[in-house]
């Protein structure tokens, strides 16, 4: 299927990303991508390693600057309005940690001031409550397990109810039991909100399970867009995961 | 404006947290500055009771010392809340939230005022109770003083933080020398006259300079000029203003280059 054919359910995405490249000198780590998120949606930004994936994130976070491109968040363009498009996003990654000096609850305290959550004792009990963080309330985040400081990684991004939330990863850590719950949350949090979910994993059961669209990327460009159950037979494949292979070791055979 | 405070008050909160829960953290505070006041109170008292002179080594070299730890502490309080976020791989985070790069520096001054105000009155009552150091003695002087050697020293910090969000955390190494590094220029015990001709030129560029001559004009029994505590205030200001545009700088070259996104001990230098 041609990228442009697939659109989000929304009208008006939650996140646009338009002509986004990245260069470091004569590399494209990031070449010409569009995509939009819309409403209630959740995307799955799919490809091997050095794809891009971790790139377009950085740069809809505001953390990396594009070479060229624009990416608007709920209709605020990052660039000029940076404080206002971040207000609405959220993110947990595994490459980022919550500093594991201060506790769980110190941490999403000053956390909820940097995105001015209002209520925030109520807001942080209730993220607690929601990822069963409560025995861990007062523990430091660097002496928690790696699934828990996931959980707290997730309940951070929480806090500001945000428009926008990427997820770079977010189940690696956790073991199938947790993983599945954490998903069922997710999806919640999809529906329930008016809010739109950039999820980016190496696990196709979990990406077919959770996302509506799923966007492929290799050598930095968007090679191909769909419904991830769909997706694979299109191009004569049984499962994304062999879609995914494909992707990794031979994009030039799905390349139009 | 209400939710720039939170920001502003965020990152406070956290170096307040790490402080609170750490004795390694408060015990330095102290430690050093008051290692330095016990050193140069034994020199001042064997100096007084060796020498002629007409005036008190303990409100000349002591008081001198207080004031240029001052200046110290508050260079320490900001790298040292800055580093809080290299050590623990916080910039991601943070900056990936809608904090500004000048809230973010905000929160750093307020965090190395609290401490340094705090360090200062243990340390002078420490050399009062101690040594017999008469602080006060300096006077309404002593106000501009503190203040003009609390932003240098701040500019210092800014200006160290850059240089390490630039080149890493390796980089930490080239700002904890600065004191050392400034001192012989700063005039902390000497006047810029005792200094050689081809270096009072470079003296008179480093503002804490004024600031130790004036005192040392109190203590002898004159005034202290308006002049160069002007130029002194002009040429702190001037420092500060260069380090935070360094800095800003600095910032979005890392937002640019991608080193911000990867700012860790393992991936930079």
């Amino acid at each position: 299927m041609n990228p442009s054919q697939t659109k989000p359910k929304s009208a008006s995405p939650v996140l646009a990303v338009a002509g986004l490249s990245k260069q470091y000198g004569e590399t494209a780590a990031v070449n010409g991508v569009s995509f939009e998120v819309g409403c209630h949606e959740i995307v799955g930004l799919l490809g091997p390693n050095g794809a891009g994936k971790t790139t377009t994130i950085n740069i809809v976070l505001g953390v990396l600057e594009p070479s060229s491109g624009g990416v608007r968040i709920d209709g605020c363009d990052l660039a000029s309005e940076r404080r206002r498009a971040l207000e609405r996003t959220n993110f947990s990654a595994v490459y980022a940690p919550l500093p594991g000096n201060l506790t769980v609850w110190q941490n999403l305290r000053v956390f909820s001031m940097l995105y001015d959550v209002a209520r925030l004792r109520d807001r942080i009990a209730e993220l607690l409550r929601e990822f069963d963080l409560l025995p861990f309330r007062d523990t430091k985040c660097g002496v928690l397990s790696s699934g828990e400081q996931t959980r707290v990684s997730l309940a951070k991004a929480m806090l500001n109810r945000p428009r926008l939330l990427l997820l770079d990863e977010p189940t690696a850590s956790l073991d199938p039991a947790t993983a599945r719950d954490i998903r069922a949350r997710i999806r919640d949090f999809a529906a329930a909100n008016e809010a739109g979910v950039l999820w980016t994993s190496h696990n196709m059961i979990e990406v077919s399970e959770v996302c509506g669209r799923v966007l492929f990327l290799s050598h930095g460009k968007i090679l191909l867009e769909g419904d991830p159950k769909t997706l694979p037979g299109e191009y004569g494949k049984e499962t994304l995961e062999d879609l995914f292979v494909t992707v990794a070791r031979e994009p030039l055979t799905l390349e139009e | 404006m209400r939710s720039r405070a939170r920001r502003i008050a965020a990152i406070l909160l956290r170096l307040f947290y790490l402080l609170r829960g750490s004795t390694a953290r408060i015990v330095p505070l102290f430690v050093w500055q008051v290692l330095e006041v016990v050193l140069w109170g034994l020199i001042s008292h064997y100096l007084n009771a060796i020498s002629a002179a007409r005036f008190n080594f303990v409100t000349v070299l002591l008081g001198a010392i207080v004031l240029w730890e001052f200046l110290v502490r508050s260079l320490h309080g900001m790298v040292i809340g800055f580093m809080e976020d290299v050590w623990s791989r916080n910039f991601l985070n943070l900056f990936a939230a809608p904090l500004s790069v000048g809230e973010y520096l905000a929160g750093l001054v307020l965090f190395s005022s609290a401490t340094s105000v705090i360090v200062l009155t243990v340390v002078v009552i420490f050399a009062k109770l101690v040594f017999g150091l008469a602080f006060f003695k300096y006077g309404l002087m002593l106000i501009p003083f503190l203040l003009l050697l609390f932003l240098f020293g701040i500019a210092l910090g800014i200006f160290g933080a850059a240089i390490v969000l630039r080149w890493g955390p390796a980089a930490e190494w080239l700002i904890w020398p600065f004191p050392a590094m400034l001192s012989p220029l700063a005039c902390v015990f000497y006047p810029l006259s005792a200094l050689p001709h081809w270096l009072q030129w470079p003296a008179r560029l480093v503002p804490p300079s004024y600031v130790f001559e004036g005192l040392r004009a109190i203590i002898q029994g004159r005034g202290v000029a308006l002049e160069p505590m002007l130029v002194c205030a002009v040429l702190t200001v001037g420092t500060l203003l260069l380090a935070c545009w360094g800095f800003i700088r600095t910032y979005r070259h890392t937002v640019r280059t991608g080193l911000l996104a990867r700012y860790s001990a393992e991936t930079v230098n």
